[in-house]
């Protein structure tokens, strides 16, 4: 057993609201730069949508990931031949237009134009040539717009649907949609370490966050095109590649990341995963539909006295240990089997997991005889001319899994590597969840069916209860539980730190160089 | 014209030399962050597939074979002894020259022509492809008139780049060599000397090292288990202050 610890995420779809702060805070922080205007390390996106950069799932345009040929595992769209082989042309970067070209307005045009007979205008720029552009696209272009020919019906999610369950999909009075904030999954077979010619991409042993040393990059681009989630970003102005950095020097000092603290929905959790790296290799290698058990296995129990015990061997420290024992993300992953890694083919094992959202299903659009009600009605009362209700009971959920409004297969493409059973499975639990807490405080549901629904769904009440706190009442401290970096100790590696406050600051590792 | 002879091809290689040593360790040592060209697949993509890759796989076959007429110049002779085969190594090297030549125009017109590029451009980059071009007409030119490049390379200037490098320099014999060759000679060391100050930088890092590293790299800032075990010392590293 090699032990290893992971600061990993949830994020709770059923709780995303769509309103961006998450990305605003990181754009705030990291890339409000010259170069880095068109990136969105932490971007949130409407599925179904094309998302960003444009129609990124469909790794036969893009070429991301990792595939299994005979056997064999290989990056799909780099490595050690194709990447050196395409060293002078990648021919599978996105280019900018993929994105979209990043822009601003003359805003000054308004206020120091000179008089005359129209009003004055702010005119769009682009932010690369400084001159006036058209606008094609820009950031969260796909917003909200379920059902657009261009945009939900080219979702590469959609690609086992049959043309029926599609149409079926987008009718105007069943459409739905959902939201899937995503920032970099600091994966644990990541295939922009693997595929970085310079080895300039590393994952940091203390806590598994993915990192591009910038000194040491070298502007080859090949993780740009190996990272099936698309979230490598070439800095087109400093010729570097970057990415999310999980805000490690917030981590390090005990807060939670941006993204995560200004969460308005509060949808995301985060805390330590121990897991197995000997593991790992057997994981990458297995079939498809064995890969997210797989990835579960690796994730041992923080409270397992052999786990506990191999993990101080390995030098990680108690208060790590602490921390993984209170990680609502091994409460999320492993002990409630609620959350799912996204795109799990993609075999970069990726350590952020999504609970899946439930809302699109509980309501059900039914065609009613409507013509009884009608008799009846006043004559003055306004009347709805038609026959569709919009039925959100919930008592015949069991019944209606099969045919919910939003498709299970669209979500197990997105979740679960195609497998409609897991996507049922964490639905049943989140139905069990609110069935019991409607016994608890409103009592109108019986003991027999509330227990019913909880064996259904492999839950003891106190799993349930357990749930409905962390997603419904959580306190900060309940969502991130961070564990102490021990800075002190890495720089007293180095230096005695006695005498030499303010000689190495936050990044250098070494003194610095003064003169030859 | 012996003045001229001796700055030329004497004085400006070592001068070049110097440069591109000193400045390539210096821009090694203290401007790790520039040690790249500026990609610009990333603005322009289309084009440059009909720029990039004919010049680079043209100037990779043409130095690799410069490099080795210099460095094993009996074995290129050896080679040449049969003329069918001295036709291919020339037929061969004209086509990567002529390769080489598309690929750098393509560049140069893109680069040009694209207004996002204009953005990413700087005069140095301009110099780089005017000298490339300058250095690609002329080894054609060299390559179709004066022939055999690939058997008088051999035997005429390997010596003079061995006594450059040997610090013994002799130019008699390549005195006599027509001026096309001598401008070919002198644009070489210019290209050589501003390596360090431009893109061309990006030569010196080729990723070689990936052919053999392990696929995932994890690093550790600090050995925890050290640093936990009471019986070794305290770190690994004495502290340097004190």
């Amino acid at each position: 057993m090699n032990v290893r610890s992971q600061i990993s995420m949830v994020f709770h779809l059923d709780k995303c609201i769509g309103c961006h702060t998450c990305s605003i805070a990181c754009k705030n922080i990291w890339t409000d730069r010259k170069g880095a205007e068109y990136m969105w390390w932490n971007n949130v996106e409407t599925k179904p949508g094309t998302g960003y950069p444009t129609k990124w799932e469909d790794q036969n345009i893009y070429r991301g990931g990792w595939q299994k040929e005979n056997g064999k595992v290989s990056l799909k769209g780099a490595g050690k031949r194709r990447g050196l082989t395409n060293i002078f042309y990648n021919p599978n970067l996105p280019v900018i237009d993929d994105y979209y070209e990043p822009f601003t307005y003359r805003y000054l045009d308004l206020i120091e134009s000179p008089e005359g007979d129209d009003q004055p205008t702010a005119r769009p720029v682009s932010l690369i040539t400084g001159e006036p552009i058209d606008i094609k696209m820009g950031p969260n272009w796909d917003d909200d717009l379920s059902g657009t020919p261009d945009y939900a019906r080219n979702d590469p999610n959609l690609k086992n649907l049959s043309a029926a369950e599609q149409e079926v999909m987008f009718q105007l009075e069943r459409m739905a949609f959902f939201y899937l904030p995503r920032i970099c999954n600091h994966c644990l077979n990541p295939a922009c370490v693997a595929s970085c010619p310079s080895g300039a991409i590393y994952k940091r042993g203390e806590d598994g966050v993915v990192l591009i040393n910038q000194e040491v990059c070298r502007a080859w681009r090949m993780c740009v095109t190996a990272c099936p989630y698309k979230k490598s970003y070439y800095n087109w102005h400093t010729g570097k590649s970057e990415k999310c950095i999980l805000c490690f020097p917030r981590i390090e000092a005990g807060l939670a990341p941006a993204c995560m603290h200004s969460c308005v929905g509060r949808i995301r959790y985060l805390g330590v995963l121990l897991y197995d790296a000997e593991k790992i290799e057997a994981a990458v290698h297995d079939d498809e539909s064995r890969l997210i058990n797989r990835q579960l296995d690796m994730i041992l129990d923080p409270f397992d006295e052999e786990v506990i015990k191999s993990a101080k061997q390995n030098g990680i420290a108690d208060s790590t240990i602490h921390a993984a024992q209170f990680s609502p993300v091994y409460k999320y992953v492993k002990e409630w089997k609620l959350a799912l890694p996204l795109h799990a083919e993609f075999r970069t094992l990726p350590m952020l997991f999504y609970v899946p959202p439930l809302l699109p299903v509980m309501a059900t659009v039914k065609q009613v005889d409507n013509s009884e009600g009608e008799k009846k009605m006043n004559p003055m009362a306004k009347y709805w001319d038609d026959n569709w209700l919009y039925d959100t009971s919930t008592k015949e959920l069991w019944g209606t899994l099969d045919q919910v409004r939003f498709p299970l297969k669209y979500l197990a493409n997105l979740l679960s590597a195609g497998d409609e059973e897991l996507i049922k499975d964490k639905w049943r639990k989140m139905m069990a969840v609110r069935i019991h807490r409607r016994r608890v405080t409103v009592g109108d549901v019986s003991n027999e069916k509330a227990d019913e629904a909880l064996r259904d769904a492999h839950l003891t009440p106190e799993m349930a209860d357990g749930i409905f706190y962390l997603t419904a009442l959580a306190k900060f401290e309940d969502r991130f539980v961070i564990p102490p970096a021990h800075r002190e100790q890495a720089i007293e590696m180095i230096d005695f730190t006695g005498d030499t406050k303010g000689e190495t600051g936050f990044g250098i590792k070494s003194k610095i160089r003064r003169g030859l | 014209m012996n003045a001229l002879n001796n700055f030329f091809l004497i004085a400006l290689p070592y001068i070049a030399l110097a440069l591109f040593l000193v400045g390539s360790i210096y821009r090694y040592t203290y401007k790790g962050f520039q040690l790249s060209s500026l990609s610009t697949q990333f603005l322009e993509g289309r084009r440059l597939f009909y720029g990039s890759l004919p010049f680079h796989w043209g100037v990779l076959f043409l130095f690799i074979g410069h490099l080795i007429a210099f460095l094993f110049p009996s074995s290129v002779l050896a080679w040449n002894s049969q003329p069918l085969r001295l036709l291919i190594l020339e037929i061969t090297a004209f086509i990567f020259g002529i390769s080489m030549l598309v690929g750098l125009v393509n560049l140069l017109v893109r680069r040009y022509t694209t207004p996002r590029l204009k953005y990413v451009t700087n005069k140095m980059d301009l110099v780089v492809y005017l000298l490339l071009i300058f250095q690609t007409v002329i080894g054609l030119w060299i390559a179709y008139n004066f022939r055999w490049g690939s058997s008088w390379f051999s035997t005429l200037l390997s010596p003079y780049l061995y006594s450059i490098f040997s610090f013994q320099p002799d130019i008699k014999a390549i005195v006599l060599l027509p001026v096309p060759v001598k401008l070919h000679i002198i644009g070489a060391f210019v290209i050589i000397a501003i390596i360090p100050f431009s893109r061309l930088i990006h030569f010196l890092v080729p990723p070689i090292n990936y052919i053999w590293r392990p696929y995932q790299q994890v690093y550790w800032n600090w050995s925890k288990r050290d640093v936990r075990n009471p019986e070794a010392p305290w770190s690994l590293q004495r502290p340097k202050n004190n």
